[in-house]
């Protein structure tokens, strides 16, 4: 097992490279290192030679991709691409172009959103997994059919409805959580209560759906019959066996966004006046801060094939016969 | 009401459970705070103003920053030598941490003094003598904390002293000292160093002697700083237009005649900086930290920062050193009457701290407004028909609704524009002739403002007839300040000129019904805006039907900011869009925007129009050095003619402010020149307190409802569960 982790930790090199370079080319095929430096030092009064100062002085003054002025290696390495990207495989951030350092703001950011999203991720998936068993159960009922089509008309409302109606509903209209803000410690929890509960309502759609159909696969296997006919109970069916084979295609979903829960949620975070990292890249973005742009998407990238990786470390543990080589 | 048990069911224990729970949504719902108040208990009744930002500022350093989201903290906290009158319009100067208004000496080029009625071009440098009141200290800092020996504690922290270390509140130990002449000096070479990318460094390199070559001599020295070395003394290098005449006096020499200064003089770049406080922050360990000059300001104001959360929250707390202010005794006519004068002579400032939450969004700002969680609030436009109604006469008033929680509504006109502009190197709207004249005042009439701002804007502005905006010396109202190139005076108000007479204007540019006469083809215009939201769009189309009333194409080219700030920068727009929010209130703020050697093709400046009038030239360098008066009145009044003949902007609109407050919020007197406007403000937390336990009291029911719904769901699953349970096999049939 230690040969495949190694061999994928080697394969994502060339993948966090390629990243990379798509964010550099992009961010830079909409801002030139002169917009950058206009965007810093404000709309008024900007010279010419205060734009080339600032440019100078962070390394935004060279070329972009290769220096055709420079020698040997150099004209490689002495380019905005290199420079700026080296030192992100250390997990070295460095400064943001207005001089915060990244690395302290991404350590002070992600323990509001985590304290969002992990609750969201957990009662979520327990939600999900007991409606989506339970309208397994009732399959072919009523209560399946109108749990459906509750899931479908669950699925089709749009986030945002959910955080203003929640807010309006219950912020507002009967006073009993605050409509938005955050707080550290247990004085914390009364603001986590709403965005908590409108992302756990906003999922139920899809997840619902999501989980049913797995284990309505897996109910109709020959070994559920063969379970039934030795007599165990439905419960003891659906939670005992069904939900333990069914555990696959529920890790495949579930591990692989669990590095990312801490990226946050750019809609929740805003409305709810969360100070998470869900709206760090896009303040970053429209600031034209590609330091940051630079440092979120590597991460995100980072963590991305961390999940795609306990996925397949975490199939070994729930199916005996999966070996990873 | 609670649904009877199923069989089977234990009866007496559904009903226990029902009685705590009643009880105990009986209690909390009696408890001392609403639920939904999201600030600590311990802040209950306290004098604290509760308000938020958008989105974190960028520099909190005074040298750098240059916004107002920027400027509500920082004003609070740096003091410059002058503030404007909080109470005073126009807009008036007044001392700060000065003991007078500076004395303004003029010296010939032989250095010889001259009288004070010079002539400006006789002046070859003005001396700005600024003298501070004694006795000022500084805020609590750890910048300037010492041990017994009279060593500064912080100004070495290596590594291990920086453990544990995360914000500035972690070094324990402050210290003050007295405000002193010397660090307003040290501040204004501030303005040149390299590092620090001041946006007025090249604006001030043209007035204040010896700051372009200072800056040259700064690039050197840090240059030559030795390796670990990391703070460039500024103490040791003398500023020839910058002089320290004892403790509490300096003088700045200012190149030629420029009036303007002593607004500068009230805005944060001037504000004195501690050379301790610029040593302190210089460590790399801070740095490393985020604790840095660029986010913890230090200053001798009315308040201070104690929490530094951009991400989060930002607090402003009283200083205990401030050196004490009184509410002022006379204002304009008419702030009597509103309860603007019933602190007058009290000391200053009434409120203890000030909030500042991160709400980014404007739904739960408002929503939070109306509980009482927040004491001011703007009208978005979401808000706007639940807020603020028209009377007949098109007078702005609240809603019942909002004056039946006491909400008040306070409004002025900005000091800024946002125009449209013709590039005036343009070969067709653009240049000298008669034909482009004729042309670009055509287009001036057919563009209605007066809908755009009804439309567009919720009535909140005005249509602006030139380019100086209210409250600002050289506007003028009634009839004399019509622009009669546009307007005319009927029934006593301006009226737009028909619709005819654009036509009549167009056909003698030689484009009759918008076609051109030599060639007939359609004259197309095209016009480069920025934006692309839902709100744009009906914007662009409602743009289009202007120029259709006359015929004319417009072609609307969206970009997005980069691109059309290229696009200004290389002249190759038509027509534009663009605004200007003033620095200071004086006129040459704005008449500057159109003066030709401030062009932005040719010369990079902020004259976007690219307007290039030889008269209206000369006439800007005598208006730009001249104190207010019937002269300058009588330039200026030349001058706003001039432009509004040639047209080279429509003159657009003057946005107006609408504020909301509760009435437990006094002092409420917009200012918008002031940046140190939270001292004025007063508030009465008990009855705040009081309306929030009123207005937020914990709607109960739903909670159980859902509960019942839960129960009610889930009894018939559990009956249809064993039921199935129980149930024998049965054969599939078929």
């Amino acid at each position: 097992m230690l040969a495949y982790i190694v061999r994928r930790i080697l394969y994502a090199v060339p993948i966090l490279v390629g990243v990379n370079l798509i964010t550099f080319t992009l961010f830079f095929v909409v801002n030139s290192p002169d917009d950058m430096a206009r965007m810093h030092l404000g709309v008024k009064r900007v010279t010419p030679e205060a734009i080339e100062k600032w440019k100078r002085e962070r390394g935004y003054d060279k070329p972009l991709l290769y220096n055709a002025a420079a020698e040997g290696l150099d004209k490689v390495t002495d380019t905005i691409f290199f420079q700026k990207s080296v030192a992100l495989f250390a997990f070295r951030f460095g400064q943001a172009d207005d001089g915060r350092d990244i690395g302290h703001d991404i350590r002070q950011r992600m323990w509001p959103s985590l304290a969002i999203a992990v609750p969201v991720f957990l009662v979520g998936i327990l939600v999900n997994v007991t409606v989506a068993l339970m309208l397994a159960f009732f399959r072919a009922t009523y209560i399946d059919v109108w749990g459906v089509v509750a899931a479908v008309i669950l699925m089709s409302i749009s986030m945002l409805f959910y955080i203003i109606g929640g807010q309006f509903l219950i912020g507002k209209l009967w006073h009993l959580v605050p409509i938005s803000g955050y707080d550290d410690g247990i004085d914390g929890i009364r603001f986590l209560v709403l965005p908590i509960a409108v992302g756990v309502v906003s999922g139920i759609g899809s997840g619902t759906r999501w989980y049913r159909t797995i284990f309505l696969e897996e109910i109709n296997k020959d070994y559920v019959r063969t379970a039934r006919a030795k007599g165990l109970s439905e419960l003891r069916v659906l939670f005992g066996h069904v939900l333990k084979n069914a555990m696959i295609p529920i890790l495949t979903g579930a591990v692989v966004v669990i590095p990312l829960l801490f990226m946050g949620s750019l809609l929740t975070e805003s409305f709810f006046g969360i100070p998470g990292l869900g709206s760090y890249t896009i303040e970053a973005i429209q600031a034209q801060d590609f330091a940051i742009v630079r440092a979120m998407v590597f991460l995100g990238s980072v963590l991305y094939i961390v999940g795609l990786l306990l996925t397949d470390l975490s199939y070994t543990l729930v199916d005996p016969r999966v070996r990873l080589q | 009401m609670i649904p009877a048990p199923a069989q089977g069911e234990n009866p007496t224990g559904l009903r226990r459970g029902a009685a705590i729970l009643a009880v105990f949504l009986s209690l909390a719902a009696c408890g001392p705070r609403p639920w939904n108040n999201p600030y600590p208990p311990e802040q209950r009744g306290a004098n604290i103003l509760y308000s938020a930002f958008s989105s974190r500022p960028k520099h909190l350093d005074p040298v750098r920053s240059y916004s107002s989201n920027e400027y509500q903290f920082i004003g609070q906290i740096y003091e410059p030598p002058l503030q404007y009158h909080f109470l005073k319009r126009p807009y008036t100067l007044e001392p700060l941490t000065a003991a007078a208004m500076p004395a303004v000496r003029y010296y010939d080029a032989g250095g010889r003094p001259l009288p004070a009625d010079a002539p400006a071009e006789a002046i070859a440098t003005s001396v700005y003598e600024i003298r501070i009141r004694p006795g000022i200290r500084y805020q609590p800092h750890p910048a300037f904390a010492r041990d017994g020996a009279g060593r500064y504690l912080y100004h070495d922290l290596d590594e291990a002293a920086l453990a544990g270390v995360r914000v500035l509140s972690d070094l324990s130990r402050t210290g003050s000292r007295e405000l002193v002449a010397a660090d307003y000096v040290y501040q204004i070479k501030r303005l040149a160093h390299p590092r620090l990318h001041s946006p007025i460094q090249s604006l001030m390199n043209r007035y204040i002697v010896g700051l372009a070559e200072y800056a040259r001599e700064l690039e050197r020295a840090l240059a030559a700083l030795p390796p670990g070395e990391h703070w460039l003394d500024l103490r040791r290098h003398p500023l020839a237009g910058v002089e320290l005449v004892d403790r509490y006096t300096y003088r700045v020499r200012i190149k030629g005649k420029y009036p303007q200064f002593r607004y500068w003089l009230a805005m944060p770049f001037f504000a004195p900086m501690p050379w301790e406080a610029d040593r302190f922050y210089s460590q790399p360990g801070l740095k490393a930290r985020n604790i840095t000059l660029d986010w913890y300001p230090v200053g001798t104001g009315a308040y201070m920062l104690t929490e530094n959360n951009p991400n989060r929250r930002m607090v402003l707390e009283r200083n205990p050193n401030f050196h004490g202010q009184r509410y002022p005794a006379e204002g304009e006519p008419g702030d009597a009457g509103r309860g603007w004068l019933d602190d007058a002579g009290r000391p200053l400032p009434f409120i203890d701290k000030v909030v500042f939450s991160l709400e980014k969004e404007s739904i739960p700002y408002w929503n939070k407004f109306l509980q009482g969680y927040y004491d001011v609030s703007g009208v978005s436009s979401d808000a706007f028909d639940q807020a603020i109604q028209f009377t007949s006469a098109g007078e702005a008033e609240l809603t019942p609704a909002m004056r039946a929680k006491d909400i008040r509504l306070v409004t002025a006109v900005q000091a800024s524009t946002y125009y449209m502009g013709f590039n005036m190197l343009d070969p067709v709207v653009g240049g000298d002739s008669e034909r482009a004249r004729l042309l670009r005042r055509a287009i001036s009439i057919a563009v209605d403002y007066e809908e755009f701002i009804s439309i567009f804007m919720n009535g909140r502005g005005i249509p602006a007839q030139g380019i100086i905006p209210p409250g600002i010396f050289g506007h003028e109202t009634g009839r004399e300040g019509i622009n009669p190139y546009v307007y005319e005076w009927r029934d006593g108000r301006a009226r737009r000129r028909s619709i005819e007479e654009a036509r009549r204007l167009l056909a003698a540019a030689g484009y009759p019904d918008g076609r051109d006469a030599r060639t007939g083809r359609p004259l197309l215009i095209h016009l480069d805006v920025t934006g692309g939201g839902p709100e744009d769009k009906a914007r662009f189309d409602w743009l289009r039907k202007q120029f259709r009333k006359i015929d004319l194409q417009l072609v609307i080219r969206n970009t997005d900011y980069n691109r059309f700030q290229e696009k200004m920068r290389k002249g190759n727009a038509q027509l534009f869009m663009w605004g200007w929010n003033a620095d200071y209130p004086d006129p040459e703020n704005f008449l500057f925007l159109l003066y030709g050697p401030n062009g932005k093709v040719k010369h990079g400046g902020e004259n976007a129009a690219n307007y290039d009038n030889p008269e209206y030239n000369r006439l800007f360098e005598r208006v730009r050095n001249m104190d207010n008066g019937p002269e300058r009145m009588k330039l200026i009044r030349r001058m706003v003619d001039i432009v509004r003949r040639d047209a080279p902007w429509l003159w657009g609109v003057h946005p107006q402010q609408f504020v909301l407050h509760h009435g437990w919020y006094h002092n409420a007197k917009p200012n918008l020149m002031a940046h140190n406007t939270f001292m004025y403000r007063r508030l009465d937390p008990a009855l705040r307190e009081a309306r929030r336990r009123e207005w937020n009291r914990p709607v109960l029911w739903p909670l159980g409802l859902a509960a019942v719904l839960l129960l009610t769901g889930l009894v018939p699953a559990v009956v249809a569960w064993r039921r199935r349970e129980r149930q024998p096999a049965r054969r599939r049939e078929g």
